[in-house]
């Protein structure tokens, strides 16, 4: 009984995604080719490419992981190494990370404009994107390297401590390296939260179509792009379904490299003598 | 020399464009011609609706604002309008449904639910569903000004936003009616999109029949300037108001003015 | 002597990490109590105004009306409540299920694929989903149900169901995996069999994970905007019946914020106030209930 039930459950997802995942590629699969990935945006992007798109997207992504990791994973490492959890400061942090997580994303645009685009002074930029994707993505990161530093054995702590060898060192050479996987799981739904993100860039990243030639330009992301295509630029709608494939191809090769990047990283150290 | 002079004057510095989701894409595509003619000019295009681009032109913090309708009164005591191209807001419906023109009246009784099926105008055994813009969009405000209704007054089965969002329901279901900017509707129809642009009051919907004024409900595209202007960003405008954009005007389905 | 030295050397390094990380910490705690400022400031026009109180006794939404300005926000509260709820109760069965199957019974091979997929589906933009939903969904509604508008609450509760589905079926899998096997063995060696087992061990010992995935479901379901406003109709109103359709008020700020006038807009910041005041009071709710549960469990 049971199986039939998963097996049914596993085949409906399957194959209502398949039924997405095909109209996309039925749409958007004959434009894809490397001219659409190298060229500039023609036509509102009715024609052309999308390469300003992808290196702005990118940017607008490192800017967002470059702060929510360090932010997030310290503050992880911090609650789960370095205070009680039960303590009043653990609780209090824990409960606004948790707040964080229920606030819509078109909140986190509205925040955005006000307080990096314009009180800030970034304007449009794809920094301020960057920064409002990270604030929304903390939550993800916090959670789930919190989970992975609670799951490790609760014998390591002690015995390094027996060994003499202080918090910093225990964390940094034996906590870390263990959770990498499940830290990285984080990242990568992180990685795919903020890719898929529309409300809260049209209001700070913005619109511009050109390539950006630093931090503090404007750069529309993919999904913004996606967004106008289907929505505002009138017959916008196959191009919208290719952008949205080369958007999953991106999320697959940025969650592929996350993952082989830590990977090879613990297999060197597991090397080393 | 003094010309060589001028020209350095005019062509550097950025300029800031913001405003309606309509006006963009053209103004957009114009910037992208006009920065490769005029080394050293910026231009930042942001969409996110008209009334930010006359927020944004009355504070400065853009230097020319796109709407896409005419200013209001108490709008024209800041702010200056240019007129950039003409549109116009004809209602659609589904190709399978029959009827091919609604008199004024009609659409009034239709969209306050005095008339609810099909049938009562000529078309099939059906109820009618509503579709209306969300508050605040220019095409609404058109559209209303013309049937003379208070939004309230509308009695809506579906609210959407985009125009493409309009015909999109149009096309999911063949009994709804809706009303969008006829540059889209047309540019849809023309590619196969099972839509059909409708007969109100006796007149097509065409971009002639805006052109030349008989179509009843138009609108213009508008750049707004505030008190001050800089001089690249009005080099900027004469390029808008010049002939030299009626093939991009033209493109995004739109009628030039001059 | 030079091993007390390391000890008190090392002390000072914990001590200047730990305070780094506090920092770090403190500022990501903090984040929220920014974003509620901005929000209580932007809304403040319309608090001050005293717009409050008509937010929940106006029966009607209509701010931009000459005649008959109401701002009641009660019906779109509602049906964000509805269409969360909805999407909650599709997805779960169907996201544990497949967790189950993916668990207990897929091989390795398939398990491992089925994840990378649900991972790489968390990153279909929201417009993608809506636009689907409004090819394929509402027509098929329209199907079952001729003569409604089709763009409806069981539209915007399907097409949420589907975006959430990958992470549900993601959290409840990872939940179940790190149920302890002896568990699972000691279940086996009682001689029960694997559907009992699943039944009355792994799933009341994996009720934490999943309790914790359908609550991040039910944050994303609230907040999400560009899936929700394509689909559910947008008519401001308490449904009937599931082919109704109605607002989340996610939708409203949407699609009137970028046209609004500024008293309009501190109305639509006051909405968002509103809307994550009660995402907070759900989320709050749930992990104090989550603490007695665990509590009850580790006390037992």
């Amino acid at each position: 009984m049971i199986a039939i039930a998963g097996l049914f459950g596993a085949l409906l997802s399957f194959v209502l995604f398949a039924w997405l995942i095909r109209d996309l590629v039925r749409l958007g699969l004959p434009h894809l080719s490397w001219d659409f990935l190298s060229g500039e945006v023609t036509d509102a992007g009715r024609s052309g490419g999308i390469a300003p798109i992808l290196v702005s997207t990118l940017g607008i992504l490192a800017c967002c992981l470059g702060l929510a990791i360090p932010l997030g994973v310290g503050c992880a490492i911090w609650l789960s190494e370095f205070t009680r959890r039960s303590g009043t400061a653990a609780r209090i942090i824990t409960g606004g990370v948790d707040l964080l997580a229920s606030v819509p994303s078109i909140v986190f645009g509205l925040f955005g404009m006000v307080c990096f685009s314009q009180t800030l002074g970034l304007g449009f930029s794809i920094l301020s994107g960057g920064l409002t994707l990270a604030c929304m993505i903390l939550p993800l990161l916090v959670r789930t390297t919190l989970t992975a530093l609670e799951s490790l054995p609760s014998d390591l702590r002690p015995a390094a401590a027996g060994l003499g060898l202080s918090k910093t060192t225990t964390t940094a050479r034996l906590l870390l390296p263990a959770a990498l996987p499940g830290i990285v799981i984080g990242i990568t739904l992180g990685i795919g939260r903020a890719l898929s993100e529309t409300a809260a860039l049209l209001f700070t990243s913005g619109y511009s179509t050109r390539m950006p030639g630093s931090l503090s330009d404007s750069g529309r992301a993919l999904s913004v792009h996606i967004y106008d295509l289907a929505l505002n630029v009138a017959n916008g709608g196959a191009m919208a379904s290719s952008s949205a494939l080369v958007l999953l191809a991106l999320i697959l090769v940025v969650n592929s490299a996350a993952v082989a990047l830590s990977e090879h990283w613990l297999r060197r150290r597991a090397s080393a003598p | 020399m003094l010309l060589a002079g001028c020209g350095g004057k005019e062509s550097s510095g950025t300029i800031m464009v913001t405003g309606s989701s309509t006006v963009a894409p053209v103004v957009a595509d114009a910037a992208k011609e006009y920065e490769a003619s005029h080394p050293g000019v910026r231009i930042e295009v942001q969409s996110g609706g008209s009334l930010r681009g006359i927020t944004d032109a009355s504070t400065g913090v853009a230097d020319l604002g796109m709407i896409s309708r005419a200013l209001k009164q108490d709008e024209t005591a800041k702010l200056t309008a240019h007129t950039l191209a003409m549109d116009g807001v004809c209602v659609v419906l589904h190709q399978d449904n029959p009827v091919k023109q609604l008199d004024r009246q009609q659409l009034i009784d239709i969209y306050t639910k005095t008339i609810t099926n099909w049938k009562e105008v000529g078309g099939n055994n059906a109820t009618i569903v509503v579709a209306n813009k969300a508050e605040g969009r220019s095409t609404l405000e058109v559209f209303l000004h013309y049937l003379g209704l208070d939004n309230a007054d509308v009695k809506a089965d579906v609210i959407v936003g985009e125009n493409l969002h309009v015909i999109h329901s149009v096309v999911g279901n063949p009994h709804t009616i809706g009303y969008v900017s006829i540059g889209t509707a047309s540019a849809e129809e023309k590619a196969g999109t099972p839509i059909r642009l409708v007969i109100t009051d006796g007149k097509t919907p065409t971009m002639e029949s805006v052109k030349d004024g008989s179509f009843p409900i138009t609108r213009p595209l508008n750049i707004v300037t505030g008190a001050e202007t800089s001089p690249a960003a009005q080099a900027f405008l004469d390029y808008l108001m010049s002939t030299e954009i009626h093939g991009i005007v033209e493109k995004h389905f739109f009628v030039p003015v001059r | 002597m030079a091993s007390s030295r390391n000890t008190s050397l090392s002390r000072s390094v914990d001590r200047v990490t730990g305070g780094v990380l506090g920092l770090l910490a403190l500022v990501s705690g903090g984040m929220v109590l920014l974003i509620l400022w901005h929000l209580f400031a932007g809304a403040w026009p319309a608090i001050e105004a005293g717009r409050l109180g008509a937010f929940f006794t106006d029966a009607k939404w209509q701010p931009g009306s000459q005649r008959d300005p109401q701002f009641g926000i009660v019906t779109m509260l509602a049906g964000s409540a509805l269409v969360t709820l909805l999407a909650v109760v599709l997805a779960l069965p169907v996201g544990l299920a497949s967790a189950i199957f993916h668990r207990f019974y897929a091989p390795p091979l398939l398990e491992r694929w089925n994840r990378r997929i649900m991972e790489l589906l968390i990153g279909v933009p929201s417009v993608v989903f809506g636009f689907w939903g409004l090819m394929v969904v509402v027509p098929a509604i329209l199907r079952i149900a001729p003569g409604t508008p089709g763009q409806s609450l069981l539209a915007g509760g399907i097409v949420l169901a589907l975006m959430i589905l990958p992470l549900i079926a993601l959290t409840s899998q990872a939940a179940l995996q790190a149920v302890p096997s002896f568990l699972l063995q000691a279940a086996a060696g009682l001689g029960l069999g694997r559907a009992r087992t699943i039944l009355s061990i792994a799933l009341p010992a994996a009720r934490g994970g999943i309790t914790t995935g359908v609550f991040l479901g039910l944050a994303r379901a609230l907040g999400e905007t560009m899936a929700v406003v394509l689909v559910c109709g947008n008519i401001p109103q308490i449904p009937d019946s599931l082919f109704d359709p109605i607002r989340p008020i996610t939708s409203t700020i949407a699609l009137e914020m970028g046209y609004a006038t500024a008293s309009h807009k501190a109305l639509l910041f006051c909405a968002g106030l509103v809307l994550m005041l009660c995402t907070a009071l759900l989320v709050g709710w749930i992990s104090f209930r989550k603490n007695t549960a665990d509590s009850a469990i580790g006390g037992a």
